[in-house]
């Protein structure tokens, strides 16, 4: 009955199917932006010492993506092939002013402390990348799915990435502090290297070493 | 007097966008076409003449449509009643729009001129239009509030930073082929552990001043 079922999706297609489903989980591991496809990693970087910056740049990566795919999704047949790049910049810049005048108006320090990086998801490849290989040739709604999809697998490595630099390099998370005052009396540093751009790539790094380590068919032959 | 500070001020500018606000190791812009086209040194080297040429081109220009247009009274040398008129939240649409009709533009000028160059960058330049780089360095010559001279001196420097890094890593990637590499790690994993090493190098630039 169940293969059925799946056969004919059009009688009775549940909101969140299978393959809808999968547009979301794939981007979190087997099809990762940052690891795999190897798009968006100038912002990944930049903006990972703390946790807090790095989860309000994750959110306004994962709004740009999805509205910019559902966007040019629905203009995809109207688009002239020779100028689609300006037109996908066009779209994709007025996402990010309106992200960038929501985050001044609301979060100021945020976007202080973001500085050029808001402004740069513009020119991110996850966004442009995401736009050319999908939104092109699909549907709006799976678009936004998998815009949303692969926001949240960019989010999810920058915050992984953000995680063990501000533990290690600050003894916090999210600005509070974790390793206790005890184990600093005792003679704990904190570690330097993680606060300075090279300790980012350091733990990019070990995670994608960790990430194909534990999946062998991710691994590149040369 | 005047002239030889200025002098001072902008060989400082340039130098300390090469090498100590290096577009790479400093702030990782750019490091998608980074890691794409670092297998080989002489393509490696292509791409980064294409983005010398284009950042050299557009901070200056994004620099007077900053400040000439965009920018609160800006506007003032037209009529005194746009005195008021601030739109520079327009900001980050105009660059992109700057960037990318430039890099159209320098495409087909090439071509006209120099075919030979074009051959050998023609492929790179519509890339280089979402280059995080590019756009970049028009952010940092707005945040940072630099004169005309000083922006298009930190254009041709960030660029000429930008071109060292990418050519040092394909040097290396081309050695590498011939290591022992953990597999896991093989391809992305080393480059990035790579560019740290650099980036901490280049960090011992940190100490100079001009």
């Amino acid at each position: 009955m169940s293969e059925v079922a799946v056969q004919n999706p059009v009688e009775k297609k549940p909101l969140i199917g299978k393959k809808e489903r999968k547009l979301i989980t794939d981007p979190l591991s087997d099809n990762n932006p940052v690891t795999i496809q190897v798009l968006g990693i100038c912002s990944a970087l930049a903006v990972t010492t703390q946790m807090k910056p790095t989860m309000v740049m994750a959110l306004s990566v994962t709004a740009v993506v999805a509205l910019s795919n559902f966007v040019i999704s629905l203009m995809r047949n109207a688009i002239p092939p020779r100028i689609r790049i300006i037109v996908q910049l066009t779209v994709v810049s007025v996402l990010v002013i309106l992200v960038d005048q929501a985050l001044k108006a609301y979060m100021y320090d945020i976007s202080k402390q973001l500085s050029v990086f808001v402004g740069l998801i513009i020119t991110n490849c996850i966004v442009m990348g995401r736009l050319e290989a999908y939104a092109m040739g699909n549907k709006p709604v799976p678009s936004l799915l998998d815009g949303l999809g692969n926001g949240f697998g960019y989010g999810f490595v920058i915050l992984t990435v953000a995680f063990f630099r501000e533990l290690l390099g600050s003894g916090k998370i999210f600005g509070f502090q974790v390793i206790p005052d005890a184990m600093y009396e005792a003679g704990y540093v904190n570690n330097g290297l993680m606060m300075i751009p090279a300790g980012a790539l350091f733990v990019v790094a070990c995670f994608i070493w960790v990430q194909r380590s534990l999946a062998k068919h991710l691994e590149e032959k040369e | 007097m005047s002239t030889l500070f200025l002098a001072a001020d902008l060989v400082s500018v340039f130098v300390r966008s090469i090498f100590i606000d290096n577009m790479i190791f400093a702030y990782f812009l750019g490091m998608c076409s980074y890691l794409a086209v670092s297998k080989n040194v002489k393509t490696a080297l292509g791409l980064g003449i294409a983005v010398v040429f284009v950042l050299t081109i557009t901070v200056p220009l994004n620099w007077l449509l900053l400040n000439k247009v965009l920018k609160e009274g800006a506007l003032a040398w037209i009529s005194p009643s746009l005195a008021k008129v601030d739109l520079s939240f327009l900001a980050f649409i105009m660059f992109i729009a700057t960037i990318a009709s430039m890099t159209q533009l320098v495409e087909m000028l090439v071509e006209k001129l120099s075919p030979e160059l074009y051959g050998a960058l023609g492929i790179f330049l519509p890339l280089i239009a979402v280059n995080c780089s590019i756009l970049g360095g028009s952010l940092f010559m707005q945040e940072r509030d630099y004169e005309f001279a000083e922006a298009t001196v930190f254009g041709l420097g960030s660029g000429v930073g930008w071109m060292i890094a990418i050519v040092a890593i394909a040097a290396i990637r081309m050695r590498l082929r011939y290591s022992d590499v953990p597999a896991p790690l093989k391809g992305l994993g080393i480059t990035f552990i790579l560019t740290g090493l650099m980036g901490i190098a280049f960090m011992s630039f940190l100490g100079i001043t001009l």
